[in-house]
C-alpha cells in the first residue's frame, strides 16, 4: 500500500493548496463524518448560550422562590427547581458563559506560554531546553488535579486563580508537543535549505517552524478545552474558585449531590449533563480539527 | 537489572527536589499571610504571631527552607487544626483507604480496557471496535463526580443493590484488626467473610466510578498501539512464517503493544489520584482526598500542604515503578539503562 | 523444463479498496517459477511487484483482495486455500524475507527464540530440541558464535547481521520457495553482496526456488536466471537475465535498462532516445549568467580543505553521584566522525565523495557548506578561510550565496507551506539583488525553464508535484544566486532510475552552462563514475583513496575501493 501511494504524482486528496481550501476541506470532512458536523453544531449552541445565555433564559438564575423548591422537571421548570426554588434550566444555561470563559482563558494562556516556551526549547536547544524541560518535569511530578488544588488553595480562592492553575497544569503538555515538533523540524531538509538561502535563525523560527506547527497546536488546543472545563468544574465541585450562588456547573452538581440519595436527581443531573455534553462536544471537535488539519493521521 | 533500577532511582531525585521546592513555594512565597492561613480563620492576632515565630516565618527564606526540609525529613508536616492531630499521623491513618480504592478501580479498569482495546484492534471495524470508540470518547467526557452520583442514584436509590454511599464499612460491622490497612485484605486475614463482603459492597461503586474514568485512556492507548504493532514489519514476518494467530497476537503483538500502554499508566495514575479526591467526596470515603477537602473548607492549611506533598511523592514513586516495569518488558531499556 | 512449475501465477489481478474507489495494483499477470529456479520481479515503485508476492502468501492487508486469477503452488490453489492451510504453508513451504531487516524482527524477543517459534510451529523441533536447532539454523547463515547470538536482541545487531537472522528464520524449516522482497535495500553495497551471495548459495544448496523482488535491474540480472519486468501492475516482459540485458524487447524494459548506470556508458546514454535529443536543443543561456569556461589548470583551486576534523562527545558513563564525588571513569575519547581529512575542489570540476553509510561523507559536506561547525581544520574557499565563520552566523556572510546545496530527499527539503515559486525565490529575497514582484517572477520563471520545470507548475505546493518535479525545484533554488560551489547530497537517492537519469543529465548540463563546481556525495559508484572528474573514497572518517575517476574506479589501489567495486552487482556478460 505504501508503495502504491508513492506512484501518484499529485494525490487528489490534496488537490488544492492548504490555505485557501480550508473551508472546502471542512465541508468535505463534515460531509464525510457526520459526527464532526454534529460536534460543530453543538459547539455553535454552546457559543450561543455563552454569549446570549443570560438574555435567553426564562427565569433569573439567582432568584429564589421557596414556594417551588425541589420540584421535578415540568412545563414551567424544564429542569426542575433546586432547594431554594431557583430554576435549574436558567441556571444551567447562564452557567455556560462562566465555564466556557474559564476554559478559553486558560487554554489561551497556556497556548501562549507553553507553546512559546516549547518552540524555543525545541529550536534553540541548550539551556533554554534544559530550563523549560525542568519546569515541565517538575509540574509533571505532581498528580495534576492535586497540584491545581494546591495552587488555588495557596493563591486564594478565585476564578482567576482557577484559570491560572488550569493553565499551569497544562503547561507541560503544550511545551512538550511544541518542543517535539520544533525539534524534529530543526534539522529538516527545508529548514536547512532556508539556512542556505541566508535566513537568520530567528527568521527560520518564524517563517519555517512556527507556521508548520500551528496546525498541531490547534489540535492540541481543541483537545484540551474539554479537559480544562472538567478541571475547573472539579475544583468548584470541592468548593474552590466559584462561590455560591453563582451559577456554575461544578458547584451546581455539588449542591445537588446531597439530594441524589433522597431521589431528587434533577438538581445534580442537569448541570452534570450540561458539563458532560460540553466536554463531549470539545473532544469530538478536537478529533474533527485533527482530521481537518492532518487527514493522514485519521485511523 | 539492578543497575537499571539504580539508574531510574537516580532520575527521580530531581523530581523529588522539584516537588519539595514547589510545595515550599506554594506556602511561603505566595501572597497572603501564611501564619494567618496556618492559624485558621478564628485565630487572634497573638495566636497568629505565636504561630509565625513557631513556624519560623520571621526568618529569612533560605533559613525557612532549611527548617522546612529538616521538618520533612523528621516526618513533621505540622498539625491539623480540625483534628488536632499531627498531619503525618492523619495521612498515614487515611492513606490505605485511598490506596485500596484507587487500586481496585485500576484493576477493574484494566480488566475491561486491555481485552477491549486488543479485540477492537484485531477486529478493526467490528461492533467491538465501535464499542471501544464509544467508550474512549464518552469516558473522557464524563466528569468523575457526575458518574459517581449517577451510579449512586441508579444502584442505591432506584435498584437498592448498593449500600448507602457513606464510607468504607457499614456501621454494623467492625473493622478487622489492621494489618495492611486494606479492608478487603485485612478481613480475609481475619477470616471474616461477612466483613469482607460488606467492605466489597461498599467499595464497588466508588471503584467502578474510578474505573469508568480511567477506562478511556487505557482502552484508547491499547487499541492504538495494538493497531500500530499489528501493522509493523515484524508482525508481517511472523505471519509470513506461518505462526499461529495466537502466537502472533499474544507473544509478538501484545507484548510490544503493552510498552506504550505502560507509559500511559503514568498519566492514568495522575488522573486517578486527582479523581480520587472527587470520588471520595461523593462517597464520603474516609481517605486522604476527603481529608484534604475538609481541610480546604476549614481553611486549615497544613493538611492541604501535607496532602499535596504526599500525593506528589507517591506519584513519583508510582512512576518509578512504571519505569521499572517498562524495563522488565523492554530489553532495550533494560540492557542500555 | 517439462515438469510443472513449482509456482504458477495465472491471470492474477489484485484490487485495493481505497477512498477513491477500487484500484487495481496488479493487472492480469502471469508468472511461473520452476523448481530450483531463481526469478526476479523487477519494477519501479508502484509497479505492483511487492503486492504480487503478498498475494502469493496471502498477507495482503485488509483493503486488498485477489479479484481474479489463480496461484498454484505444487498443485495447491493458494487463492482458495483455507487460512489454516496457508498458515501451514507459510514458513514451511514458502518463506519470505523483507526489506529493513531490523524492523522485520520482534524488537523485544531474543532472536534465537524467534527462530524457535517458527521451528516449533511447523513441528520441526520439540521444546527440548528447539534451542539446538535454532543455533544450527544460525550457524547455517554463517553467524559467528551462534550460541551467543541466540540470546541477542535485534537492537544489539548490525543491519547485515539482522538480515542473516531473517534469512535463518526463513530457511529454518527448509521451504521449497523463498520470496525475497528488496532484501538488500538500505544495506551498504558490501553488505548487499554478502547477503545476496548467501541467499543464492543457500538456496542452490537446497535446490530451492527463489523470487527476488527488486527495483535494481543490475542486481536482478546478476543473481537470477529469469527476469520478469513489471510496470504499473502489468508484466511487460519475461525473459532470461542475459536476454533482458543484451536484447530487451519491450520499450519500458529498454528505457529502464538504458537508465541503469553501468560501466562504459556516458550520462547521455541514460536518457531515452527522444529525451536525449530534446535536452541538447535547449537554447544557450545569456552571457550574463555564464562564467568563463573554467578549466582547472593554472588557477588556484576553488575549495581547499585541510586536516578537517569533526568530533562528537560520547555519552559519559558512570553515575551522577560518582561524577559529583569525582569518581567517574575517565571520559572516553570523543567519537571522530571525520578524522583529519584534506582535499581540494578545482574550478569547474565535479568531485565525488563516496563511501558506505557512517563513513563521514555527509558530515564532511555539511561542514563544507557551513551548516555544521568543524572541531578543527581549515576550509578555504576562494582564498578565504570560511571554516572560521561559525555556522550559525554564516547566513549573514557574503560567502553564503556562493555555496549552495541540493538535498537528498526532495520532499523533505521543501517547506510544505511554500509554493514552488516561493521556495525558489527564497534565497533571492534574502541575499539577491532582484527586487519587485514582477522581476522576481521573471527570474523564477527563468530558473524554472533552466531546470526544465514547466512554468505553470511554479504556483503549486510541494504535495502537488511529483518527485522529479520537486527535485527540480530544489535544484532551481540552489542555483538561483549563481553559486560557485554546489554540494549534491545523494540528490537522486530517493528517485526512480528513470527520473534519476534525467536529473543527473540536468545537473551536468547546468554545471557546463553556469560554470559551477560540484561536490557530489553518493554511495552509488556507477553514478559517481558518470558524473565525477575526481573521486574521494572515505571510510570511518578518513580518506582511503583519491584520484581521477578513471584511476580510482578503473584501477583502484586501496583494498577497500576494490572491495566496493567488486560488490557492485555485475550482470551476465
Amino acid at each position: 500500500m505504501n508503495e502504491m501511494s508513492k506512484v501518484e504524482p499529485a494525490p487528489l486528496r490534496f488537490e488544492a493548496p492548504p490555505s485557501t481550501s480550508l473551508l472546502a476541506h471542512a465541508r468535505h470532512i463534515v460531509a464525510e463524518n457526520p459526527v464532526t458536523g454534529f460536534a460543530f453544531g453543538l459547539f455553535a449552541l454552546i457559543l450561543l448560550a455563552a454569549v446570549f445565555g443570560p438574555w435567553l433564559v426564562p427565569y433569573d438564575p439567582l432568584a429564589s422562590n421557596t414556594s417551588v423548591s425541589l420540584q421535578g422537571p415540568s412545563a414551567a421548570h424544564w429542569f426542575g427547581t433546586d432547594q431554594l426554588g431557583r430554576d435549574i434550566f436558567s441556571r444551567v444555561v447562564a452557567a455556560t458563559r462562566l465555564d466556557f470563559s474559564i476554559a478559553v482563558a486558560s487554554v489561551a494562556l497556556v497556548f501562549l506560554l507553553g507553546g512559546l516556551a516549547g518552540v524555543m526549547a525545541g529550536f534553540f536547544g541548550g539551556w533554554v531546553d534544559t530550563v523549560v524541560g525542568r519546569i515541565a518535569d517538575t509540574i509533571m511530578a505532581f498528580p495534576l488535579f492535586v497540584l491545581a488544588m494546591g495552587i488555588v488553595a495557596a493563591l486564594g480562592n478565585s476564578v482567576t486563580n482557577i484559570v491560572i492553575a488550569t493553565a499551569i497544569i497544562n503547561f507541560p503538555l503544550y511545551a512538550r508537543v511544541a518542543r517535539a515538533e520544533a525539534n524534529v523540524r530543526r534539522e529538516a531538509g527545508f529548514v536547512q535549505a532556508a539556512r542556505l538561502s541566508g535566513n537568520s535563525e530567528w527568521r527560520l523560527l518564524l517563517t519555517q517552524i512556527v507556521p508548520n506547527i500551528m496546525p498541531i497546536m490547534a489540535v492540541q488546543m481543541s483537545l484540551t478545552m474539554g479537559y480544562a472545563i472538567l478541571n475547573a468544574a472539579g475544583l468548584s465541585f470541592i468548593g474552590l474558585g466559584v462561590r455560591p450562588p453563582t451559577p456554575e456547573w461544578g458547584i451546581m452538581v455539588a449542591e445537588g449531590a446531597s439530594f441524589i440519595v433522597s431521589g431528587e436527581w434533577w438538581v445534580a443531573f442537569f448541570p452534570g449533563l450540561a458539563l458532560m455534553t460540553a466536554v463531549f462536544c470539545f473532544n469530538l471537535l478536537g478529533d474533527g480539527v485533527r482530521d481537518l488539519v492532518d487527514p493522514q493521521r485519521r485511523n | 537489572m539492578l543497575g537499571m533500577i539504580a539508574a531510574r532511582l537516580k532520575t527521580t531525585i530531581p523530581s523529588v527536589i522539584g516537588v519539595i521546592i514547589v510545595t515550599f513555594l506554594l506556602t511561603r512565597v505566595l501572597p497572603g499571610d501564611t501564619a494567618a492561613y496556618f492559624a485558621g480563620p478564628a485565630a487572634s492576632n497573638e495566636a497568629i504571631a505565636d504561630i509565625r515565630s513557631k513556624l519560623g516565618l520571621d526568618q529569612p527564606l533560605p533559613v525557612q527552607f532549611v527548617s522546612y526540609v529538616v521538618a520533612l525529613v523528621r516526618g513533621d508536616l505540622g498539625t491539623s487544626l480540625t483534628t488536632g492531630q499531627p498531619v503525618t499521623a492523619d495521612l498515614a491513618q487515611r492513606l490505605p483507604a485511598s490506596a485500596e480504592l484507587t487500586l481496585v478501580g485500576l484493576l477493574i479498569s484494566m480488566a475491561i480496557a486491555l481485552p477491549l482495546g486488543v479485540l477492537a484492534a484485531v477486529r478493526q471495524g467490528s461492533w467491538i471496535d465501535h464499542l471501544c470508540r464509544i467508550v474512549a470518547t464518552a469516558g473522557v467526557s464524563l466528569p468523575v463526580f457526575f458518574t459517581g452520583l449517577l451510579l449512586v442514584y441508579v444502584f442505591y436509590f432506584i435498584l437498592g443493590w448498593a449500600p448507602a454511599p457513606l464510607g468504607r464499612l457499614d456501621v454494623f460491622f467492625s473493622e478487622p484488626p489492621r494489618v495492611t490497612g486494606f479492608l478487603l485484605i485485612d478481613s480475609l486475614i481475619a477470616r471474616d467473610l461477612g466483613t469482607f463482603s460488606a467492605a466489597l459492597s461498599q467499595i464497588l461503586l466508588p471503584a467502578l466510578t474510578l474505573a469508568i474514568f480511567s477506562l478511556a485512556p487505557i482502552t484508547r492507548m491499547t487499541r492504538a498501539s495494538m493497531l500500530a504493532v499489528l501493522g509493523a514489519d515484524f508482525v508481517r514476518t511472523a505471519r509470513a512464517s506461518g505462526l499461529s494467530t495466537r502466537k502472533v497476537i499474544g507473544t509478538y503483538a501484545f507484548r510490544n503493544a503493552m510498552l506504550p500502554v505502560v507509559t500511559t499508566l503514568g498519566m492514568v495514575f495522575s488522573f486517578l489520584l486527582g479523581a480520587n479526591v472527587l470520588v471520595e467526596k461523593v462517597f464520603a470515603w474516609p481517605g486522604v482526598g476527603s481529608y484534604a477537602v475538609e481541610a480546604l473548607l476549614a481553611s486549615d492549611y497544613a493538611p492541604i500542604q501535607g496532602f499535596v506533598l504526599t500525593m506528589a511523592i507517591l506519584y513519583v514513586a508510582l512512576n518509578l515503578l512504571i519505569d521499572i516495569l517498562y524495563g522488565v518488558i523492554d530489553p532495550r531499556v533494560r540492557l542500555e539503562g | 523444463m517439462a515438469a510443472a512449475p513449482l509456482l504458477d501465477i495465472r491471470n492474477l489481478t489484485v484490487e485495493f479498496a481505497t477512498r477513491r474507489g477500487t484500484v487495481q495494483a496488479v493487472k492480469a499477470i502471469d508468472v511461473s517459477v520452476g523448481k530450483g529456479e531463481t526469478v526476479a520481479i523487477v519494477g519501479e515503485s508502484g509497479s505492483g511487484k511487492s503486492v504480487t508476492s503478498y498475494a502469493v502468501v496471502r498477507i495482503l492487508d485488509r483493503a486488498g483482495r485477489v479479484a481474479e486469477g489463480s496461484i498454484a503452488f505444487s498443485g495447491i490453489d493458494l487463492v482458495s486455500a483455507t487460512e489454516a492451510q496457508m498458515r501451514d504453508l507459510r514458513g514451511r513451504e514458502i518463506s519470505m524475507i523483507f526489506q529493513n531487516p531490523r524492523a522485520a524482527l520482534n524488537p523485544i524477543r531474543k532472536v534465537g527464540k524467534q527462530i524457535e517459534d517458527v521451528l516449533v510451529q511447523h513441528v520441526q523441533a520439540t521444546r527440548a530440541t528447539a534451542r539446538e536447532k535454532a543455533i544450527e539454523a544460525l550457524e547455517k547463515v554463517r553467524i559467528a558464535r551462534p550460541a551467543e547470538r541466540y540470546d541477542a536482541y535485534p537492537f544489539e545487531l548490525s543491519g547485515g547481521m539482522c538480515q542473516r537472522i531473517v534469512i535463518a528464520l526463513a530457511l529454518a524449516c527448509q521451504p521449497q520457495l523463498l520470496i525475497a522482497d528488496e532484501p538488500t535495500t538500505g544495506l551498504d553495497v558490501t553488505t548487499q553482496k554478502a547477503v545476496m551471495d548467501l541467499i543464492v548459495e543457500l538456496t542452490r544448496e537446497r535446490g530451492m526456488s527463489t523470487i527476488l523482488i527488486t527495483h535494481d535491474l543490475g542486481l536482478a540480472a546478476a543473481y537470477c536466471d529469469k527476469v520478469v519486468v513489471m510496470e504499473k501492475g502489468r508484466v511487460v516482459e519475461t525473459a532470461s537475465a542475459a536476454e533482458i540485458f543484451h536484447n530487451p524487447q519491450h520499450p519500458y524494459t529498454r528505457k529502464l535498462m538504458k537508465a541503469t548506470p553501468r560501466v562504459g556508458m556516458s550520462l547521455r546514454d541514460l536518457l531515452p532516445e527522444d529525451q536525449a535529443k530534446k535536452t541538447t536543443s535547449t537554447p544557450p543561456v545569456e552571457a550574463a549568467s555564464a562564467k568563463p569556461p573554467a578549466t582547472s589548470a593554472g588557477r588556484a583551486p576553488l575549495l581547499v580543505v585541510e586536516n578537517l576534523v569533526k568530533e562528537y562527545p560520547r555519552p559519559a558513563k558512570g553515575s551522577f553521584l560518582a561524577k559529583l564525588t569525582g569518581q567517574a571513569e575517565p571520559d572516553q575519547p570523543a567519537f571522530r566522525a571525520v578524522d583529519g581529512i584534506g582535499f581540494e575542489v578545482r574550478r569547474g570540476e565535479t568531485l565525488g565523495l563516496v563511501g558506505e553509510s557512517g563513513c563521514g561523507k555527509s558530515t564532511t559536506s555539511m561542514m563544507v557548506n557551513r551548516l555544521l561547525d568543524s572541531t578543527s581544520g581549515r576550509i578555504v574557499f576562494d582564498g578565504q578561510d570560511i571554516g572560521s565563520i561559525p555556522a550559525k552566523q554564516f547566513a549573514a556572510s557574503p560567502f553564503r550565496r556562493r555555496i549552495q546545496m541540493v538535498f537528498q530527499d526532495p520532499t523533505d527539503s521543501l517547506n510544505p507551506r511554500f509554493t514552488a515559486e516561493r521556495a525558489i525565490i527564497d534565497p533571492i529575497l534574502r541575499m539577491g539583488q532582484v527586487r519587485g514582484r514582477a522581476a522576481l517572477r521573471a527570474r523564477c520563471e527563468e530558473l524554472a525553464q533552466l531546470v526544465g520545470l514547466p512554468v505553470e507548475l511554479i504556483d503549486r505546493f510541494p504535495h502537488q508535484l511529483s518527485g522529479g518535479q520537486k527535485a527540480r525545484v530544489g535544484i532551481a533554488r540552489a542555483i538561483a544566486l549563481d553559486p560557485d560551489l554546489v554540494i549534491l547530497d545523494e540528490p537522486t537517492a530517493a528517485l526512480d532510475v528513470s527520473v534519476q537519469a534525467v536529473v543527473l543529465n540536468l545537473l551536468e548540463e547546468l554545471k557546463q552552462r553556469l560554470g559551477m563546481s560540484y561536490v557530489f556525495v553518493s554511495h552509488d559508484l556507477n553514478v559517481v563514475r558518470l558524473l565525477c572528474d575526481r573521486v574521494i573514497v572515505m571510510r570511518t572518517g578518513q580518506i582511503v583513496e583519491q584520484g581521477t575517476a578513471e584511476e580510482v574506479l578503473g584501477a583502484p589501489r586501496a583494498e577497500y575501493t576494490k572491495e566496493l567495486l567488486t560488490a557492485i552487482p555485475h550482470p551476465p556478460s
